[in-house]
């Protein structure tokens, strides 16, 4: 059983990652992509006279059914097969981490941060509520995520995607160095 | 139904890589933020080579669909948003410690309180819309 629960090396990842450019390809001719879910979603769910928001979802609607698959997939390998050892970080890693207050190790995410009280405490709002406002409001604008424009975009050489990659890595930095120690302090 | 099975199929592997590659872990992301391992980035890194040589035999071979169409795959037109918004996204992906694949991957996990942060990412881009011909593109 622990063949199922274990992690995978980053090599065996990365190279299934990568497959799921042509996969999408060649069995639907679509473009690897998650983050325009979120506006098939606006446009599904809000009554609203925007343009942006106006057409016909349902026409794009696969990758909503593969985003209900990859929630499939979390209960799957997240839930049934969840790996009962933590994250094996490096000693570094676990340091800054212990310094900026996280003190539950023990599955995907630190759940002493991410639970629904926390949401109403203000370093759990900011974390979380504008955390989420961020990346969706972000990802719209950049035209894709990490999947649409680290991946996809830069297996097709698109150089527009290239600058978002580096630009996605530069806020992140910036967050991680200069303001996270600040939030996670609050 | 039919053919949106196999879209369904594929996300359920996805997901499970997601997992499984712990690229959805909070803490993972801030080892790669901090440079402190070589995880994520070999996972990356790996991803965009194979990815890279699947497009170009695809578009080398002519390959088609399997509903038998010619591939194509739409070009990325450059905008200002691809420098303001990807800053924006990181931000947020440092925050959250999640990019939105992983946010629907979590809420299957469990991790219940990823719903909140998916409706807050899904506010974010409504309210991009609202803004769009205000942002500089």
């Amino acid at each position: 059983m622990s063949i199922l629960t274990q992690p995978w090396p980053w090599y065996v990842s990365g190279i299934l990652i990568g497959l799921m450019v042509p996969a999408l390809l060649i069995i639907g001719n679509k473009s690897f992509g998650v983050s325009s879910t979120l506006r098939h979603i606006c446009a599904a769910c809000t009554p609203t006279k925007l343009t942006f928001f106006k057409y016909d979802w349902k026409q794009e609607s696969w990758n909503l059914m593969f985003v209900f698959g990859v929630a499939i997939g979390g209960l799957i390998a997240g839930y049934f097969w969840q790996n009962p050892e933590p994250v094996q970080l490096t000693e570094s890693a676990v340091e800054s981490m212990n310094q900026m207050g996280v003190k539950n190790y023990s599955g995907l995410i630190p759940t002493d941060i991410f639970n629904f009280k926390a949401l109403l405490t203000l370093k759990g709002f900011i974390l979380m509520v504008v955390g989420g406002f961020f990346v969706g409001f972000g990802t719209r604008w950049a035209g894709g995520c990490t999947s649409g424009h680290a991946i996809m975009g830069l297996s097709n050489l698109q150089w527009p995607s290239l600058v978002a990659t580096c630009c996605f890595f530069a806020g992140g930095l910036l967050m991680t160095w200069l303001i996270l120690p600040y939030i996670m302090n609050l | 139904m039919k053919k949106n099975i196999k879209f369904i199929l594929l996300g359920i592997l996805f997901g499970i890589i997601l997992i499984k590659a712990e690229v959805t872990s909070w803490f993972r992301i801030q080892e790669m933020f901090r440079f402190q391992s070589f995880h994520m980035y070999g996972i990356i890194c790996t991803a965009i080579v194979v990815g890279i040589i699947s497009v170009w035999l695809i578009k080398k071979y002519r390959i088609k669909s399997v509903a038998g169409e010619e591939i194509n795959i739409a070009p990325k037109i450059f905008h200002k948003g691809n420098i303001f918004g990807a800053i924006i996204f990181g931000l947020g992906w440092a925050m959250t410690g999640a990019c939105p694949g992983p946010m629907y991957a979590l809420i299957g996990s469990g991790y219940g309180v990823f719903i909140v942060i998916l409706l807050s990412a899904v506010f974010g881009t409504y309210i991009y819309g609202l803004l769009k011909d205000k942002l500089s593109h």
